[in-house]
């Protein structure tokens, strides 16, 4: 039987032939993943089985969310993970100084491949379908669950085809992909379904671009967001994961429940207003609008090719006196590399500060809340009311260049602005 | 199980950071979460909650980040059960479970108002909202979906041999 990639991925995992759309099966996991806040619930549930976990190798233990500890009771946290990863001799725990925000860093490090099956305590776990793999978030219990059995349930979902053509003009990027497409389909466009990206436009996008595109599948209420494999996704896979994977395809004639078709080359640069991210328009038909504070990092677009775009951008100007402009590249590894490429220095010069990896300011955790009535434009992925800090601040979405330019300008702004 | 009780009543895309913002994410006591619940968008909602009320809204309930904490917190203050028109998928699962009920309703849902009185019958899968004197059918959980909410949550379930 014709099936799409998702759900080919799912069989296998299932030890079946073929899955269809609603099918309630079990999968075994290749990967389980906690953070510093869904760790500790998911540890105290865990607990409550008292079985030993099923493999230490392949649970994954990333503090990034109030790390390097913002207080002493997420002080408390970290260290009942990094207790439970003492205890429980769990190979992938990332300590402060070693770790990243979680979704840059599992792939990064070569813990995602072509068709592994990963859930995550971390809705954004849907990143990884960026390399071909079924990924997606639960919360605490089911990865209690999980790191006990090695396994977990899954309702097969249906599947949204997203044919991609031509390439993106400059300063368009994969949150701008992700951000139109969310745009047409809205919150819950894709909701308990599968978006799978297919068309000869995928050749045009970066492994970066594709990661932005997949962490944001839950944006649309997706429950995972996949794109095939091909010379790039290999390409990145090289000296990263050394393991045998399986590169899975969907069937030419798999059955998608709605196929929607994206021309890249007609794209522009978009934000998302509060306090959707579907409230998507073009950044150059926005009235003036004010900013106070620009975030570039996340999960989103923390990666060294979105370092590299805000460094262009801040090479022609420096950030404006009345913004606060912070920078956080999503790894050691990125913010090495940021480094050694002279971003940072670039950065530091043009009046942004520069922050060690954490998660901090996306969710509204610390460093960089947001006081009433304030502004932000970041390039995080939520722009839910409160997110960022006061119930009464606003955050728009958007892509690095954009975040740059806005941050130079004072109020939104595109990337052409400033380099004109 | 028969529940019964008065209406809170919210509207679509209820996400998680409204139902316990980040900020409070420094603990998982049920208690302490509890004491926000719903603050960001109901200030009255954790003063006056009772044992036994049931939460209504829209649609993509729970929509969001993954964060249990959320149905922890809704279900410490007290809520004993939520009915939406359709719930964001972690959502879901993170309040099946807890042992949280969860009735997706479908447009129906829009016929429940704020400060209704709702009687509802989990074995016989009938909402009776008392106020305007309608009811509704709920459709049952399908295959193990139901044996995990049976067993008052995943845990039990997986500790009586099943996972
Ligand atoms: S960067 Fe933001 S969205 Fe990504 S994992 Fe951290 S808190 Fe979640």
């Amino acid at each position: 039987m014709a099936m799409t990639m998702t759900e080919k991925i799912l069989a296998r995992g299932a030890g079946l032939d073929s899955v269809t759309p609603g099918q309630l099966i079990k999968c075994r996991l290749d990967l389980v993943l906690a953070n510093d806040i869904t760790g500790p619930p998911a540890i105290q549930e865990f607990a409550k089985i008292g079985r030993p976990v099923f493999d230490p190798a392949k649970i994954a233990l990333v503090p990034d969310h109030f790390t390097p500890n913002k207080d002493i009771k997420s002080a408390e946290m970290a260290k009942a993970v990094r207790e439970f990863a003492a205890r429980h001799g769990i190979v992938n725990y990332f300590e402060v100084g070693r770790m990243g925000i979680e979704h840059v860093l599992l792939p990064e490090v070569g813990l995602v491949a072509p068709g592994e099956i990963i859930i995550g305590a971390d809705s954004h776990t849907c990143t990884y379908g960026a390399l071909g793999a079924f990924a997606t978030g639960v919360g605490s219990t089911d990865l209690a669950a999980a790191m006990a059995t090695g396994e977990t349930w899954f309702k097969v979902p249906s599947g949204i085809k997203v044919n991609l053509r031509g390439k993106p003009p400059r300063w368009v990027g994969g949150k701008d992909i992700i951000l139109t497409l969310i745009g047409m389909i809205g919150v819950d466009g894709a909701r308990y379904q599968s978006l799978e990206f297919a068309g000869e436009g995928v050749a045009a996008l970066t492994m970066a671009d594709r990661l932005t595109i997949a962490n944001m599948a839950i944006e649309a209420g997706g429950k995972n967001g996949i794109f095939p494999v091909d010379e790039v996704t290999l390409k990145y896979l090289e000296g990263r994961v050394e393991r045998p994977f399986t590169v899975v395809t969907a069937d030419d004639d798999a059955v998608y429940e709605r196929e929607i078709e994206i021309d890249l080359s007609a794209l522009t640069p978009v934000v998302a207003l509060p306090h959707l991210p579907e409230n998507v328009k073009a950044v150059n038909t926005l009235p003036e609008i004010t900013i106070d504070q620009v975030v570039i990092g996340s999960c989103t677009n923390g990666r060294i090719e979105d370092l590299a775009q805000a460094a262009e951008v801040f090479a022609h100007g420096g950030v404006h006196p009345r913004v606060r402009a912070i920078i956080i590249p999503g790894t050691q590894q990125v913010y090495l590399e940021a480094m050694q490429r002279g971003y940072i220095e670039t950065f530091i010069k043009a009046g942004a500060v520069v922050s060690t990896p954490t998660c901090g300011p996306c969710l509204g955790g610390y460093m960089g809340i947001l006081a009433a009535g304030e502004r932000a434009v970041s390039t995080t992925n939520r722009n839910f009311r409160g997110r960022m800090g006061h119930v009464d601040s606003e955050v728009y979405l958007a892509g690095p260049a954009v975040a740059a330019a806005s941050a130079i300008c004072g109020r939104i702004a595109s990337p052409e602005e400033v380099l004109a | 199980m028969i529940l019964e009780g008065k209406v809170w009543r919210y509207g679509d895309n209820i996400d998680t950071d409204v139902i316990i913002p980040a900020r409070y994410l420094n603990t998982s006591d049920p208690q302490e979460l509890a004491a926000h619940c719903m603050e960001d968008i109901d200030a009255s909602f954790a003063a006056n909650v009772r044992q036994g009320d049931i939460m209504v809204a829209g649609k993509n309930f729970g929509c969001g980040s993954s964060r249990e904490h959320a149905p922890i917190a809704i279900q410490a203050s007290g809520i004993a059960c939520i009915i939406a028109d359709s719930f964001a998928r972690i959502f879901y699962r993170n309040a099946i479970n807890i042992g949280l009920p969860i009735i997706e309703l479908g447009k129906d849902a829009e016929r429940i108002g704020s400060g209704d009185s709702v009687r509802v019958d989990l074995q016989a899968g009938i909402i009776s909202n008392k106020t305007s004197g309608e009811e509704f059918k709920i459709q049952p959980l399908p295959g193990f979906i139901r044996d995990i909410a049976q067993a008052g949550g995943l845990i039990n379930y997986v500790r009586g041999g099943k996972a």
